[in-house]
């Protein structure tokens, strides 16, 4: 299987005479790589000198900051600074925030965390060791608050608000119209709808965030290096911050980029911490973010709540649709969010031909990390819905989900096409991309595969979707956000400024330089395929660099990786800039060869006579000349050294006074459909075949087209069966290890059936389109699809955790036998351990009382304990520094006895913080005698564990808190009777560093 | 016995590809952090520090190892192989490597180094593995760019010619 | 993520371990394979004062087989065991359930009894020790003792090892003529087992092992049992184990796996 699959990539055929875009040529980046030679980041030597950063981050979701201690911090060897909210403020100003709205976002919390992972403060140190010695030195008190974590428990009234600046949680609502959606409803036979909760996820690249930065007190100017992948926009946001005018942030990229997928667009807030560090230390500091710094806080993509309804025709035909959607941007609208809502304003109705068109948007800010690009980027949460719901009206008509897909696919006639939303669908032929899929892809024998499968009562179902995929984007789409009295006001904002350097030396040697920021995608060799066939020399003979400097180099807003915009947009101004300074060899070489200009061709390395190829001469002849001999070029062929092309394609214009926007510029068509089987026992979903068409418009280098694809796929199937982001009610992080994150290997991804079909772009150099994002929106849905035919039910989420299955497929389970153990029902997502207990101890209830509130004996039991302090009769602080196993830290605490009912009963409640997280719990103990002399205690607690115990041990917790608190009480209770056996301490502080002991070996 | 106290630097000497190399660690100090940062082998990449990832994956004295769960001081007196030291010269690929460019499996690159480590050891013990025994050593490497498959690929093809190359040699 | 500070100490002898554990308790950890203890200490959950490095003592290193036990040395790697001849042949159970313990770049360094003294619930070789009813080898520096498998584990992560003791190795038990089944159910392959099972055939019916469940690993004897008598009885167990949700497996799920894979495998061993 994965022989053939490969083999049409491989097959270089280097005949001399066929261009060179379409070849699957060698990559130019693969030597280095492939010995050890990259040139990532934290690869990179930095100035002597240079310093260390570190971040100290939140482990509550949401809490006020009550005071920061960083005195320990500053103290430790090597530390040279200690940065705090209110240090950065001192240097900086607030990032823009998307919309218009008296908010701010700090890439630093200010007076209040709202996110678990929220930098706290920066510590700069000679290492990173000592940095991370000196964090756990800092001493943050917090006051928590109320978290909200879900979308629309965000809208409710009464919950926890985020930001004074927006009414309730709800950062921006705008509702659109188009066509005559009310009029479509009511005079259509059916009405269909569909709730979706699409979850978080994150393309998680290998190569994790990376700045160094540097600032120069005499100029008042910074030098920044990040992994940054554009959209450069984001330069002014963050010169901007670091309030400096944009010529006085330098900001550079890195050779080499361990893969982004949208991700690495959100290491901004990063470069102004670190910038702000540098600056106030007056020194170089470099950051590499850790893995579990990622996961909790780079960024996420957006989780979005979805009600879609389809106004739509006896056969299937969808008349209009009604969209809902409640977008959730996390704890902060950091730039250039809230576009995953709108980039795909204009593709609203995705393949389909419909006319009325109602939506409601609505973005609400939670206590989750702030989101930002992702491939797919917003298109996955619009599929997802669409989809479905097209499956849910087939189901429901009696119809086949596959007819009803192309009963409304747009017609092949009618490109180019512009949808009731505003998009400007530049080329394709749908009918004819599905008929190809389903011949190549062989459907009918798939279905006979479904039929055997079922016949021997095995689980199997077929999923299809047809997507289209944008690319290009429009820098205008974002203000579809604002109303078009706002945007009259803010100036116009469109088009997707693209830049190409072509240069020649003075041996006529080739180089290329775009702003394209590449990480992995080869954008050095297709580059040299594209320039090569413009000069008629070989790949070899370009050399292209794509590394960025924004001090020296042509760049625009538009520049970066993002919105599949570079087979389209870059390698088609980079072929402009190549025939424009040939344009001017030509004229040169006339004049030399006695020919017209008309006759000149490029070809194996010469500049020859059409008519009379003998009549020639080397190309890097003329391509000196500017250099060494200008005076003897024609007047009229101005010099050809070096020519930068800058490309914006007028199709991308601001969104018009009825919100229609077009916003992309070119859009692929992919159909998929997959045969899927659930296991009886595991319920797991394994991938029988997964046939994927692709129409990206021309390809230019076949190879890497299948390498996208393949790669989006193995994405998106994270994304549909593995991959969640995942969130306690309290806000904790769920996931924060990749041992939870958990991300497809080699034994979990089979290889797709790809096809493809070329129908040329109009509106690109090159005909190309982009083809980086479409599985991550095709995917999903298809995988959902093919699970619900499978199972026969309604609804799906994702991601398809086989455990979430066990009701749909064995409806009640067989219940506890007579008499046996019993399980009480655990909401999901309450993450409150409880449990209880008993414990015989030897004296008398009286003595036993007087033990639980003697603080001298709470010292004795508790271990590490320096010190408990009485405030009240009932009310104890305490510092301790525990050792229990391989842990120890330090915790402080605070324990208070309610409902004293001597010597019956007691309550205690109380919390303990320290570095490793926090907790709070609340426990009933009571006593009896026991008829001997002696007592029967019995306790029931109920506790909650959060920070980074959390969210890298979650599996452990209640098990190991059942075991804490029960050692606790044996240990009571041996000390009642005078056995003196050290335990565990009721405390919340022994529980957790035992808690926290458990977990750092899990993989 | 050897104690290296917490707050000094050791000496830690080793071969690396062949070569003897020394540089100064403190007890703490990572392999991974080692190589890269004193040694200048910036070819080992990391991607989690935790052991899941595999982008840090090399050979000390024979065994797969995660250098990001290693400490330098570990590996005193060792022999250690890095993707440095794959190429049979600076200007020419080996088989493997080889086969990876031709077959499209690396884009980033930034796992590559630790899945060409695993793929080097095993196919050294292993001279013909089937699709399936690939698949399972390489689950313990994470790939986001690629999809594996190109990945699962280059390896069946370089362990072809490999053993192909063999023959000749034995045959000749 | 970098380590805390801590001494690195190189043991050449059995002794230098003895007196690092004796002289600093609690404060010192035993480092083998370091599969699991350096993840923790990058991640700063652990913060010993002292690291003992046991990788270089060759006493520790062997596979021996004395009649019907085999014993392990601590030093014994996951690789060395799955690469030694006999193991198939003497231990089937541990030669079906090695290869389900993480990945072969975690297997070439980890060790059987690092695996065992990290405890953790779901990992296979407690589990198998357990099935088997093996025995682990402790000792400080004044004595050794020798615990049953069933008395080590004590709760997630947590054994009946004091902070002074090395173990030293394992004995496990050659089972003449027994048949044995594994099977685990995970996210992904060399994931933590959401529950991981075996069964074996004994002189009076069958045992069954269950791990990834309860704290402990956790197996039962039975007659031979059939049809609804041993449904009933997998029910009941599935309920004993005091099933738990996490992010990737609900209670129910895991009792549904009890239940489905314990008969599959008892199946299996009984046929
Ligand atoms: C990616 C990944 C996946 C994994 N998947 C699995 C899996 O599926 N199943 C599984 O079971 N495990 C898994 N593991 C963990 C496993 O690989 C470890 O090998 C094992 O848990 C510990 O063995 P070790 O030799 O590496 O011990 P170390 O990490 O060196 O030590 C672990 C603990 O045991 C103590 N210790 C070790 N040896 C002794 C001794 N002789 N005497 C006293 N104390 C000792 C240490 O002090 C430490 O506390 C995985 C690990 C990784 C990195
Ligand atoms: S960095 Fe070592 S395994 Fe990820
Ligand atoms: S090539 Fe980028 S992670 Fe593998």
């Amino acid at each position: 299987m994965v022989q053939a699959a490969v083999q049409s990539a491989n097959s270089v055929d280097q005949s001399d005479d066929r261009p060179w875009v379409g070849r699957s040529i060698e990559r130019v980046e693969d030597a280095a790589l492939l010995s050890g030679g990259g040139r990532f980041i934290d690869d990179l030597g930095v100035a002597p000198g240079t310093l260390h950063a570190t971040i100290l981050r939140s482990p509550h979701a949401h809490a006020d900051i009550l005071s920061i201690d960083v005195e320990a911090a500053k103290r430790l060897a090597g530390v040279a600074a200690v940065l705090t909210g209110e240090d950065v403020k001192a240097v900086t100003t607030t990032l823009v925030v998307g919309v218009k709205a008296p908010v701010e976002c700090w890439p630093i919390a200010m007076d209040r965390v709202r996110y678990v992972g929220e930098p706290v403060a920066v510590v700069v140190a000679t290492d990173r060791a000592r940095a991370e010695d000196a964090a756990e030195l800092i001493n943050v008190e917090y006051r928590p608050r109320g978290a909200v974590v879900d979308p629309l428990s965000a809208l409710v009234s009464g919950v926890p608000v985020l930001h004074d600046g927006f009414p309730g949680n709800l950062a921006s609502e705008r509702a659109f119209r188009y066509g005559d959606p009310e009029k479509a409803f009511a005079e259509a036979p059916h009405r269909f709808s569909i709730d979706i909760r699409y979850p978080r996820n994150s393309c998680t690249p290998i190569e994790t965030y990376g700045v160094v930065a540097s600032h120069d007190a005499g100029e008042d100017a910074y030098e920044v290096l990040a992994n940054f992948q554009g959209p450069f926009s984001i330069h002014t946001v963050i010169a901007r911050a670091l309030k400096v005018p944009g010529n006085r942030l330098r900001l550079r990229t890195p050779p080499d980029s361990g893969g982004s997928f949208g991700v690495k667009q959100g290491v901004f807030p990063y470069i102004v911490l670190i910038a702000a560090a540098a600056r106030v230390t007056g020194k170089p500091v470099k950051w590499i973010e850790d893995r579990l710094e990622h996961l909790t806080a780079s960024v996420s993509a957006t989780n979005r709540a979805t009600t879609l309804s389809a106004a739509v025709a006896a056969d299937g035909k969808i008349l209009a649709l009604d969209w809902d959607q409640v977008e959730d941007c996390g704890a902060h609208l950091r730039a250039p969010e809230p576009a995953t809502l709108y980039r795909m304003h204009g593709n609203m109705t995705g393949a389909y031909d419909v006319r009325h068109v109602k939506i409601r948007n609505r973005v609400v800010v939670t206590n989750k990390t702030p989101t930002g690009l992702n491939r797919g980027f917003g298109g996955p949460q619009v599929y997802f819905a669409l989809e479905r719901l097209v499956q849910r009206i087939a189901i429901s008509l009696g119809l086949d989900p596959l007819d009803v897909i192309t009963r409304n696919l747009i017609d092949a006639g009618t490109f180019p096409y512009r949808t009731a939303t505003g998009a400007l669908l530049d080329s394709g032929n749908y009918q004819e991309a599905v008929a190809r899929a389903v011949a190549q892809g062989r459907l009918a024998e798939l279905k006979a595969r479904r039929d055997e499968a079922r016949a021997q009562g095995r689980l199997y179902g077929i999923g299809f979707t047809a997507v289209v995929e944008p690319s290009v984007s429009n820098m205008g789409y974002i203000t579809t956000v604002l109303t078009a009295a706002e945007r009259r006001k803010a100036g116009p904002k469109n088009g997707a400024q693209a830049t190409a350097t072509v240069g020649l030396d003075p041996v006529g040697s080739v180089t290329v330089h775009v702003a394209s920021v590449p990480q992995g995608q080869g954008h050095r060799t297709v580059l040299s395929q594209v320039v090569a066939d413009v000069f008629g020399l070989q790949p070899k003979d370009i050399r292209v660099n794509t590394e960025i400097d924004t001090a020296k180099d042509a760049w625009s807003i538009a520049s970066g990786n993002y919105a599949s915009r570079f087979a389209a947009a870059v390698a088609g101004t980079a072929k402009l800039a190549a025939e424009r300074v040939a344009g001017r060899l030509a004229r040169i070489a006339a004049s030399q060869l006695n020919v017209e200009a008309a006759d000149i061709v490029f070809a194996k390395g010469f500049v020859a006579s059409k008519h009379n190829p003998e009549n020639r001469i080397a190309f890097s002849r003329v391509a000196a000349l500017s250099h060494w001999s200008p005076g003897s070029l024609p007047d009229d062929a101005g010099q050809t050294i070096r020519e930068t092309v800058f490309w914006t394609p007028p199709e991308l214009t601001p969104p018009d006074e009825d919100d229609r926007i077009n916003s992309s510029l070119c859009h692929g068509f992919i159909f998929d459909f997959c045969g899927v089987e659930i296991d009886r026992t595991t319920l797991e979903t394994r991938i029988d075949r997964y046939v994927t068409m692709h129409d990206c418009g021309t390809i230019l280098h076949p190879g890497m087209v299948n390498g996208q694809i393949r790669g989006g796929f193995a994405q998106a199937l994270g994304a549909a069966l593995y991959e969640e982001y995942a969130y306690a009610e309290d806000g904790s992080f769920l996931t924060g290890t990749l041992a939870d994150y958990l991300l497809p290997t080699t034994t979990e991804v089979p290889e797709p059936e790809i096809f493809h079909m070329e129908t040329p772009s109009p509106f690109t150099p090159l005909g190309a389109k982009g083809v980086g994002e479409g599985n991550c929106m095709s995917t999903p849905v298809c995988l959902a699809n093919a699970v619900a035919d499978a199972l026969g039910v309604a609804d799906i989420t994702l991601p398809l955790v086989p455990a979430r299955l066990a009701e749909l497929v064995r409806g009640d389970e067989p219940p506890p036998p007579a008499g046996g153990a019993t399980t009480a029902p655990v909401r999901e997502g309450d993450r409150r351990l409880r449990g209880e207990g008993q414990a015989s101890v030897k004296g008398a209830p009286e003595q036993v009382w007087a033990m639980l509130l003697d603080p001298a004996t709470l010292q004795s039991v508790i271990p590490g304990c320096q010190r408990v302090d009485k405030i009240t009769d009932t009310h104890f602080g305490a510092d301790v520094t525990l050792g229990i196993g391989p842990v120890s830290g330090r915790y402080r605490a605070d324990v208070e006895l309610f409902d004293l009912d001597p010597p019956r009963a007691v309550t205690l409640r109380g919390g303990a913080t320290g570095a490793l997280g926090f907790g709070n719990a609340e426990g009933r103990i009571t006593l009896a005698p026991d008829g001997n002399g002696g007592t029967k205690l019995a306790y029931s607690y109920d506790a909650a564990i959060g920070g980074k115990v959390a969210s890298i041990g979650g599996r452990l917790l209640d098990g190991a808190t059942r075991v804490i608190i029960g050692q606790f009480f044996t240990a009571l209770a041996r000390k009642a009777g005078g056995g003196g056996a050290a335990g565990g301490g009721f405390s919340l502080f022994a529980l957790l560093a035992k808690v926290a002991s458990l977990f750092g070996g899990r993989r | 016995m050897t104690r290296l106290k917490a707050d000094a630097r050791h000496s830690v000497r080793f071969s690396l590809n062949g070569k003897l190399v020394e540089g100064e660690a403190e007890p703490r100090m990572l392999l991974s952090d080692f190589l890269r940062h004193q040694l200048g082998a910036t070819g080992t990449h990391v991607g989690c520090e935790h052991g899941v990832c595999g982008a840090c994956t090399i050979i000390v004295d024979g065994m797969l190892t995660r250098s990001c769960l290693t400490l330098a001081a570990q590996v005193e007196g060792c022999e250690l192989r890095t993707v440095e030291g794959l190429a049979p010269s600076a200007d020419r690929l080996g088989v493997l490597q080889q086969a990876f460019r031709r077959n499209h499996a690396l884009q980033c690159g930034f796992c590559t180094a630790g899945i060409l480590m695993s793929l080097d050891h095993y196919l050294a013990g292993n001279p013909t593995p089937t699709e399936a025994e690939i698949r399972d050593l390489l689950s313990g490497h994470i790939c986001r760019c690629t999809g594996y498959t190109p990945i699962i690929q280059a390896a069946l093809e370089a362990a072809a010619e490999l053993a192909s190359s063999k023959k000749e040699t034995s045959d000749a | 993520m970098k380590p805390p500070a801590f001494d690195y100490l190189r043991a050449e002898s059995i002794g230098d371990v003895l007196d690092g554990l004796a002289q600093q308790g609690g404060d010192a950890r035993v480092l083998a394979g370091g599969q699991s203890l350096m993840a923790m200490l990058n991640m700063r959950l652990a913060k010993p004062k002292l690291l003992i490095d046991i990788m270089r003592l060759e006493e520790l290193r062997k596979i021996q087989r004395k009649g019907d036990t085999v014993i392990i040395g601590a030093g014994v790697r996951q690789a060395d065991l799955l690469a030694w001849p006999d193991l198939v042949d003497a231990l089937p159970l541990v030669a079906l359930a090695l290869p389900w313990v993480g990945h072969m770049q975690t297997r070439s360094r980890g060790t059987i009894c690092g695996s065992l003294a990290h405890a953790d619930p779901s990992a296979e070789m407690p589990l198998t020790l357990v099935a088997l009813g093996g025995e682990v080898l402790l000792r400080n520096a004044k004595r050794r003792r020798r615990v049953a498998a069933k008395d080590f584990f004590a709760g997630m992560m947590l054994t009946a090892r004091s902070d002074d003791e090395l173990i030293e190795g394992i004995s496990l038990p050659v089972i003449k003529g027994s048949r044995a089944a594994f099977r685990e159910v995970a996210r992904r392959h060399g994931d933590f087992a959401i529950v991981a099972c075996a069964a074996m055939k004994t002189s009076t019916g069958v045992r069954l092992a269950v791990g990834g469940v309860a704290d402990v690993p956790t197996a039962r004897d039975w007659p031979r049992l059939e049809g609804s008598a041993l449904d009933d009885a997998l029910n009941a167990f599935a309920y004993e184990l005091g099933a738990r949700d996490d992010v990737h497996a609900t209670a129910r799920y895991r009792r549904d796996l009890v239940r489905m894979i314990g008969r599959d495998l008892i199946g299996e061993v009984l046929q």
